[in-house]
């Protein structure tokens, strides 16, 4: 793997499928009464969240405890216009107290990106999502929640429904999911796409009804509803009626299809709570897998000198390979 | 009193010629130019050899800053920017703090430019009170101040309001002013990063559509039209602007365009890095965008290059993309660009470049004494251009105050020589006389 985890794009099929390999060791960890592995003790990693996001601090936060490094919160809010804490400063700041991975969480594009080259920091950098971007690690909990339902995603037929043009998780999921072989099919009506999306190499489709019968997983995207005031629907039952996933439309889905969501969640909105709840329903899941999963980038990434977990059969000279 | 004797320079890139510069003007050209032995003590001699001369070139559209940001540039400094790329006068734009909406403002600038003494100063007055696009600023106390302002404009906003934007055509008619447009409708371009194409959408920047600037041209165009004014396209970015422009003067339309540099040579992949150097406005476009707009200077329809040099200091580059201003600086490097991209290539000669970089520029500002051609009795505006040699863009040695070149490091084509303003030079041997 590369020094860096800033886009799901950076990712070989084979850096791919080691972490979701090493995932599976630190998943299995989950299910033990020890749930602390001493790999990347003595190890600093940084939390640098621009933009509120509870739950995606939570996971990685668990997932380099696990690890045994040593976490270092930092929130700082802001925005375009207000520009609060500077991610220059702050990246100084935290190269100073020696941190190894820094996991940034940004409301610009590309601010992980700025810092993994404008020269602020020597640290490894996970993008944690950054504006409309892209959300590497949350693609690669999707996919490993896939992958322990569908097995090899290789040809499966993936559907991802709602506000692909705002969304990292469409931009990194499309990204991955091709590279792991699947079949990606984006839904949304035409204004929630973005231009150039036929460059993408995915499939696009307007009707989510002819969408639906053919799907391995369906994917539901969050909608907020402040785009109905920016005209890019016209109102939250016009949305649901076209768009939304309920008891009815899932009827039409095969026995084997499952259903998943990056959350939060708006019930009523992109998805009803009768599905949300339902047996296809994997969304709880996705966070457990979230921390094992993030603790595979994290091991990955600082290169762990000793085997993950002890009783695997993972051999060194891989990890040599792969840091 | 300064005389000088350019020996063997290539007019407009011709047959090696001598050029004599006394009282401020050309006063003799011709072969082998002799200097009386009365006055030859008084006469510096350069040797021009291999070099071109251009008549001192003109930019309508330069941002120096001053009064309000000097931490980004000054008049001072920014001239002697302009002077170093071989420039004898700059308009400067009227988005400064205060705003150039008054006879107060534009004669500050104008004096401060006088004061400073690198190159000539043309203020630009804003068309509206403070760039706010609600109220025609006093734009005839700008005509009559003492810095005589011709050319206003809101650069930085668009004058989006069509009931304003027609009314301002109109009134300058009066004074034989033009009215400047920022072409950026501003509701499709709200938080406007890049390009709006292939790229923004996979980069997660929120995109710039080309349409955004096609509507507000294609609907000045015909303003203008309409009421018999003249109006003038700043840095027209697109193939379909162009396209406008192109259709607009078939129909005998008094319409001028500029295009940049920058988008004459850069485009929008460079936004893959997230590196703000690149972030401007209007943005890169695409090659294809590229390709027109020099398609569009070299036959005419673009009738000048303009820098849209807009100094920002460092804080404002070096941070996220989102979070950084627009703009790049463009005086010191601006004919080197030109070169590479039109005279290389074999789409201008360097009389087009003295058009579309010299005389069409002065004309549209109505500068009388700038945009001249090389010719005996006309004014000593003069600068010496070496094309033959290749240097590689330092930002550290700019003299701009800023350092927002997206050309450092690279290797450029020429190399400005000297510069002469009224048979004073402002540069000699490339450095600030
Ligand atoms: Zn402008």
């Amino acid at each position: 793997m590369k020094k860096h985890l800033l886009s799901a794009g950076d990712l070989t099929r084979d850096d791919a499928e080691l972490v979701l390999a090493t995932a599976a060791e630190m998943r299995a960890l989950a299910d033990r009464p020890i749930k602390k592995l001493p790999a990347l003790r003595g190890r600093t990693v940084v939390n640098m969240f621009f933009e509120d996001s509870t739950r995606t601090r939570m996971s990685f936060e668990a997932a380099a405890k696990r690890l045994s490094a040593d976490v270092i919160n930092f929130a700082a809010k802001g925005s375009s216009l207000s520009k609060g804490e500077s991610l220059k400063d702050t990246a100084l700041t935290l190269e100073a107290m020696g941190a190894d991975a820094v996991v940034v969480r940004h409301w610009a594009s590309g601010a992980p990106h700025n810092l993994a080259n404008a020269g602020w920091s020597t640290s490894s950098v996970v993008n944690a999502g950054d504006g409309t971007h892209e959300h590497p690690t949350q693609a690669l909990l999707d996919a490993f929640t896939m992958t322990r339902h569908l097995g090899d995603l290789d040809g499966r037929r993936i559907a991802i429904v709602g506000d692909v043009l705002h969304s990292r998780v469409a931009r990194s999921n499309a990204l991955l999911l091709q590279t792991l072989g699947a079949e990606v099919t984006l839904v949304a009506p035409p204004t929630l796409f973005p231009l150039g999306v036929e460059t993408w190499g995915v499939q696009t489709s307007y009707d989510l009804d002819a969408v639906l019968p053919k799907a391995d997983a369906v994917m539901m995207l969050r909608v907020q509803r402040e785009r109905m005031n920016a005209s890019y629907f016209p109102s939250v039952r016009e949305y649901s009626r076209r768009y939304g996933l309920d008891a009815r439309r899932m009827g039409a889905l095969q026995d084997h299809t499952i259903v998943m969501h990056p959350g939060p969640m708006i019930r009523g909105m992109e998805i009803t709570a009768d599905v949300a709840d339902s047996e296809r329903s994997v969304i709880v899941e996705q966070v457990t897998n979230g921390v094992a999963v993030r603790m595979a980038v994290l091991y990955l990434l600082l290169g762990g000198s000793e085997p993950a977990v002890s009783t695997s059969s993972t051999n060194e000279g891989d990890e040599e390979n792969n840091a | 009193m300064s005389r000088y004797l350019l020996k063997k320079a290539r007019i407009l890139g011709g047959e090696a010629t001598d050029i004599y510069l006394e009282d401020g003007r050309i006063f003799a050209i011709g072969s082998d130019l002799a200097v009386a032995d009365a006055i030859a003590p008084e006469v510096e001699v350069i040797d021009a050899t291999g070099l071109i001369a251009l008549p001192g070139l003109v930019d309508l559209h330069t941002h120096l800053r001053e009064p309000g940001r000097e931490d980004a540039e000054t008049v001072d400094t920014g001239t002697q920017a302009a002077a170093l790329g071989g420039f004898t006068a700059v308009h400067a734009m009227a988005n400064t703090d205060p705003v150039a909406d008054t006879a107060g403002v534009v004669e500050q600038v104008w004096r401060l430019g006088r004061e400073a003494g690198h190159c000539d100063v043309f203020p630009v007055g804003a068309v509206t009170v403070g760039l706010k696009g609600e109220q025609l600023a006093e734009l005839g106390a700008m005509a009559d101040s003492a810095a005589r302002v011709r050319v206003f404009s809101d650069d930085g906003k668009c004058v989006a309001d069509p009931v304003l934007m027609r009314r301002a055509l109109e009134y300058v008619k009066a004074f034989d002013g033009v009215v400047a447009q920022h072409a950026q409708e501003p509701r499709l371009t709200e938080d406007a990063q890049m390009n709006e194409g292939e790229l923004s959408g996979r980069l997660g920047l929120r995109g710039w559509p080309a349409v955004a600037e096609e509507a507000i041209i294609a609907r000045d165009c015909l303003l203008a039209a309409h009421v018999g004014s003249r109006l003038h396209v700043c840095h027209l970015s697109t193939a379909g602007s162009v396209e406008i422009v192109r259709w607009a003067k078939s129909k005998g339309w008094n319409v001028t365009a500029e295009a940049c540099p920058h988008h004459l040579l850069l485009t929008d992949e460079l936004a893959a890095t997230y590196d703000p150097i690149y972030k401007v406005n209007p943005p890169l476009r695409t090659a294809a965008d590229v390709e027109a707009v020099r398609a569009g200077l070299a036959d005419g329809t673009i009738d000048i290059v303009a820098t849209d040099h807009a100094p920002h200091p460092h804080e404002d580059k070096d941070c996220e993309w989102q979070a950084a201003a627009f703009g790049m600086l463009g005086l010191e490097t601006a004919l080197s660009i030109v070169q590479a991209t039109m005279v290389d290539t074999g789409a201008l000669t360097w009389a087009d470049v003295a058009e579309r970089m010299s005389y069409a520029p002065a004309r549209i500002g109505r500068l009388e004494d700038h945009g001249r051609p090389l010719a005996e009795g006309e004014p000593a505006n003069v600068v010496l251009y070496d094309p033959a040699v290749t240097r590689t863009v330092e930002a550290s040695e700019m003299a701009s105050l800023s350092r927002n070149t997206p050309y450092a490091g690279m290797e450029l084509p020429g190399r400005v020589v000297a510069t002469f303003l009224r048979g004073r030079p402002t540069v000699l041997d490339g450095k600030l006389a």
